[in-house]
């Protein structure tokens, strides 16, 4: 790989550029191409935009030979609406796992750099900060404040986008209580079930990072399976 | 927190090291079949002095991996390995799951 190939690359990751590394496995030519390349060849194009939706590197077959194309996404991201003692160790795992991690939470002595180092703190309303972070299929959301007034306007634009896997802490009971309020508001039965409620895989998790790998396991188990 | 989560940042380490005047090499899972330990795109970086960050299989041929890229380093040229089943009585290089993978490895030019 050339030298400027890779601090390209490096630099589209870190900017959240959308990339897909392209090499001819004949000769080992390689280029960077983006999915708004019009100048590209129409099957590259078709290629790089099946590598890029499926998330999977592939070697195609091109009219010159084979050439291998890396897909490189802009991370996943995590959103957690509430920023309690279990996002804490939430917001560390979800980096590890290779999210883009967010917290949201107005109460600026809960959302504070002290226990949030090196995340993302956002300290508006939850409806706006929504509005504003705009979750996509690569998004998953999980609600932690217990408390409706944060809570539910996170649910309901949580519920309006298409985010992969959203998720709300609390008992079986503090959950049914929750899907009357979303069904009140006008949410249909369907939409309500998307939510993971009471959130995370059952291992008997105790502590909040238990709590917070097992929530991890479930929005893992969702984007994979 | 940003040094416990260099495992997934194989591309950044070798842009580091390359600015910081280290000659870097890349591996790159370019095919599996069967069953395959990491998947297909999955790098690793290899500086000259043998370090290496991320991961082409469970750990089962990033030793032959590391020194071929060193190898690659001498040469200056691309090249493509293919890794099966091993053979543990032979101590050969391969994967002991049973799959096989194609790898690139590449020197980092210019």
């Amino acid at each position: 790989m050339e030298a400027p190939i890779l601090q390209q690359l490096v630099r589209d990751r870190a900017e959240k550029r959308t990339v897909v590394l392209a090499t001819r496995l004949t000769n080992g030519i390689q280029k960077l191409v983006y999915p708004t390349d019009k100048q590209e060849e129409n099957w590259l194009i078709k290629a790089v935009s099946q590598v890029l939706a499926s998330d999977r590197a592939a070697v195609v077959e091109g009219p010159d030979g084979d050439w291998f194309l890396n897909p490189f996404n802009p991370p996943l991201r995590l959103i957690l609406v509430g920023a309690v003692h279990i996002a804490q160790p939430l917001a560390l795992i979800g980096s590890l796992t290779g999210y883009d991690v967010t917290v949201i939470d107005p109460r600026t002595s809960f959302a504070s750099a002290e226990r949030f180092p090196d995340v993302a703190l956002v300290t508006d309303w939850p409806d706006e900060a929504m509005a504003t972070l705009a979750p996509d299929a690569r998004t998953a959301i999980v609600t932690l404040t217990h408390d409706p007034k944060l809570d539910d306007p996170a649910l309901h634009a949580a519920l309006r986008s298409p985010a992969f896997y959203i998720g709300s802490l609390g008992s079986k009971k503090t959950h049914a209580a929750r899907a009357a309020r979303l069904a009140e508001a006008g949410f249909a039965e369907d939409d309500i079930a998307r939510i993971h409620g009471p959130v995370g895989l059952s291992i008997g998790a105790k502590s909040p990072a238990e709590i917070a790998i097992s929530i991890m396991a479930e929005i893992t188990e969702t984007l994979r399976r | 927190m940003s040094e416990t989560l260099n495992h997934d940042r194989v591309l950044e380490e070798a842009a580091r090291w390359q600015a910081e005047g280290r000659k870097v090499a890349l591996a790159t899972v370019i095919e599996t079949w069967g069953s395959a330990p990491r998947p297909v795109g999955s790098q690793l970086a290899i500086r000259d002095d043998a370090i290496f960050v991320g991961s082409v299989s469970g750990g089962c041929i990033e030793g032959d991996v590391v020194t071929r890229a060193l190898d690659a380093l001498q040469t200056g040229k691309p090249e493509i390995i293919e890794y099966g089943v091993s053979d543990a009585m032979a101590w050969e290089v391969g994967l002991a799951c049973g799959g096989r993978i194609r790898v690139m490895v590449e020197p980092v030019t210019g």
